[in-house]
């Protein structure tokens, strides 16, 4: 061979070699062109889709913290299940809880119940009073109050019991009150609360009948105190993006929205425990009855009617109180509704033939001729088969809980409609597609939660149990106390105030009168009355 | 090691399709702020199952969890592709994806509430692709067509197939 001959072969080899060694460089370049090409797409269809759309405010203001101003005394009317989550709001736990919370949290490391307890901020308040019609809860209640598992510093003072709300409310100490007694007390104590000087928290439904709910209003309106709910949903930050989204027309023209309750357990349809210790000695039954209708001596069937009250008329107003009235909080929350001028409902018990009265299968549509938009609600007691509720558009519907698996607590997503007027164009282009979600808000989405049961995932996915404050899990029923007793220090008004309130009593109750009368109801806001 | 052409060519088009799947599963959690590794976690059965919640209930522990996941499906993906380290990338990956495989595994008896997109039964696409990745490190190609031709130090000049 040659040199030049040589040469060339070894220049033919180099080549060879670097081709060799650079031969899939090639299929990297392919891979990142297809990699590029399809991020600009994706981007093309993101920049279409109403996250930008939406001008972005900030997430719900926390309130700012007046906790270390006054310290507050406050008393409890009313320490059953829920009255035992409103004191764990304020700052206190039963031992037997916080006990049963760090095994829980021993056993399911998901379990994050007692360490969302103990980051919850210190309100700055003492228990000093507990009301109670059954000695045990009463007891519970005193214990909570010195319970030194606590967040924040140990508490000042210990509860004192009365066997009577007008004992406590002779009190003088005490500067507020929290109300979680069954609803045919709730006018009666909020009305001598207020009177009396105390602001009151008072737990939804408002009031057994319409009547007490405008009594309530007045007192309220009068006295001056402040007045909060307990509607927890004002609080959750998914209620406050929908909102925005809805007031900016992004739905477009809305005219039917569908609200809807699923369960189907014994315990979501209120057959809750009978307490073993609960007989004639440990139980107030003829104080507890005192403002009911209808009266029955102390036996079997009172004790029923004490532990699970939520079946009779007696003590209020099954559904419409317990459940509709959240959703539709929630949704005079989100769009400002007000008073219907009509409601009409039907339904009938008939799943659990267990001598309540309740109806257990429900439905309401309220009219707001007005606003041109009809609301309708439905409850079944013997199914899961969760719907979800839906805001439904001309341009687009919102959709939240049920089947909108938005993968994690009460997010919600919004999916355009296929003869929307308002992105015709996009949707002819290809821009928007309506089988995906033009926006999804799924809060806590990296974040993992132990709501297992599927009570607690009813509520979770109506933002009932946690809402989210720059991305770290609270208790809404927390931020729910906390925005009253701030609004109680700075004098300012809290979120689930009384107008509000009135909004949800008169709509429950007007959807309540017409299943009781079979007639469609209307509301004659001049005279304040039902017609 | 000596191979024919025809069994070269194929062994590295084998190579760099795995390659480019792992990079493209990497790429596309990197890119995505929602993605986390925690519902792969949390629908674990089996053996690995507390290990899974373990690190589903540590903050610390999943985020690098995630980003073990995103940031080594990227790399393992990016090597085999181009043949630079490629055997070791090949090892990895192979670990990388055997985890996946015992996280969830397919035995009969188990359920998953997120559905397999095919039939499995004991032996499922992560198992293969794990298996793939072990036969790429044994039978490599990356010193031969790859960033790793460079590497080699002696008989440069020479291709090292029949």
């Amino acid at each position: 061979m040659s040199n030049k001959n040589k040469k060339l072969n070894k220049t033919s080899l180099g080549r060879r070699e670097l081709l060799k060694s650079l031969a899939t460089v090639p299929v990297f370049g392919v891979f990142l062109i297809a990699l590029w090409q399809k991020m600009r797409m994706d981007a093309l269809k993101k920049s279409n889709v109403l996250s930008n759309l939406i001008q972005e405010k900030t997430a719900p203001a926390v309130v700012s913290d007046l906790s270390n101003t006054k310290h507050l005394n406050l008393g409890i009317i009313g320490y059953g299940g829920r009255g035992h989550h409103l004191i764990r709001g304020v700052g206190f736990a039963t031992p037997d809880w916080t006990e049963k919370a760090a095994e829980n949290a021993r056993k399911n490391k998901l379990d994050k119940a007692l360490v969302t307890f103990m980051s919850q901020q210190d309100l700055n308040c003492s228990i000093v009073g507990v009301c109670d019609l059954f000695d045990v809860r009463a007891e519970e209640g005193i214990q909570a109050s010195k319970n030194e598992i606590r967040p924040g510093s140990k508490s000042i003072q210990t509860a004192t019991r009365y066997r009577h709300y007008k004992e406590l409310l002779a009190n003088d100490e005490i500067d507020a009150v929290i109300i979680a007694t069954p609803d045919h007390w709730h006018a009666r104590i909020a009305i001598d609360a207020a009177k009396a000087g105390k602001h009151v928290y008072c737990e939804k439904g408002l009031t057994r009948t319409f009547d007490e709910a405008i009594k309530v209003y007045d007192t309220i309106k009068e006295t001056g105190i402040v007045f909060q709910l307990g509607h927890q949903n004002r609080q959750v930050e998914a209620n406050e993006k929908a909102k925005q989204i809805i007031d900016q027309g992004l739905l477009g023209p809305i005219n039917l929205v569908e609200l809807t309750t699923n369960r189907n357990s014994p315990w979501g349809a209120w057959v809750w425990d009978i307490h073993p210790e609960g007989n004639a000695r440990t139980i107030d039954w003829d104080t507890f009855q005192e403002p009911s209708p209808n009266k029955i001596p102390f036996g079997e069937e009172a004790l029923k009617r004490f532990f699970r009250w939520r079946m009779w008329f007696d003590y209020g107003t099954g559904l419409s109180g317990d459940l509709f009235s959240h959703d539709f909080d929630a949704l005079n929350q989100m769009m400002e509704l007000g008073i219907p001028k009509y409601a009409s409902s039907t339904g009938g018990i008939y799943f659990y033939k267990d001598g309540r009265d309740v109806p257990d299968v429900w439905h309401a549509t309220l009219e707001y001729p007005e606003k041109d938009l009809t609301v309708l609600y439905s409850a079944t007691l013997s199914s899961n088969n969760a719907r979800g509720n839906r805001i439904m558009g001309h341009d687009a519907t919102m959709m939240m809980g049920g089947h909108a698996g938005t993968g994690s607590v009460h997010g919600f997503i919004v999916t355009a409609d296929s003869e929307s007027t308002q992105y015709k164009d996009r949707l002819e282009q290809g821009i928007i597609n309506t089988k995906y979600p033009i926006y999804t808000y799924s809060p806590g989405s990296k974040q993992i939660d132990g709501v297992t049961s599927a009570t607690s995932r009813y509520f979770a996915n109506r933002g009932l149990l946690y809402t989210y404050r720059e991305g770290k899990r609270v208790d809404a029923t927390h931020l729910h106390v906390k925005d009253w007793l701030d609004s109680i220090r700075s004098g300012g008004q809290p979120k689930c105030n009384i107008e509000m309130a009135l909004h949800e009593a008169v709509s429950c109750h007007m959807a309540t009168e017409s299943y009781l009368t079979g007639r469609r109801i209307e509301w004659d806001p001049v005279n304040r009355k039902l017609i | 090691m000596t191979y024919s052409r025809l069994r070269l060519i194929s062994l590295t088009v084998l190579r760099v399709l795995v390659g480019w799947h792992l990079l493209y599963e990497g790429i596309s959690k990197l890119i995505n702020p929602y993605w986390s590794s925690a519902a792969y976690l949390l629908d674990s059965k089996w053996l690995l199952s507390g290990v899974a919640e373990t690190i589903v209930a540590n903050p610390t522990l999943l985020s690098i969890s995630d980003n073990v996941n995103m940031w080594g499906l990227t790399l393992v993906g990016a090597l085999l592709l181009l043949g630079l380290f490629a055997r070791y990338a090949a090892v990895a990956g192979a670990v990388l994806v055997l985890l996946y495989y015992f996280f969830a595994p397919p035995f009969f008896g188990l359920e998953y509430s997120k559905p397999a997109e095919g039939s499995y039964l004991i032996v499922n696409k992560n198992l293969i692709e794990a298996c793939v990745l072990w036969v790429l490190y044994t039978f490599p190609t990356s010193h031969i067509i790859g960033l790793d031709r460079f590497f080699q130090v002696t008989n440069k000049s020479e291709d090292n197939y029949e």
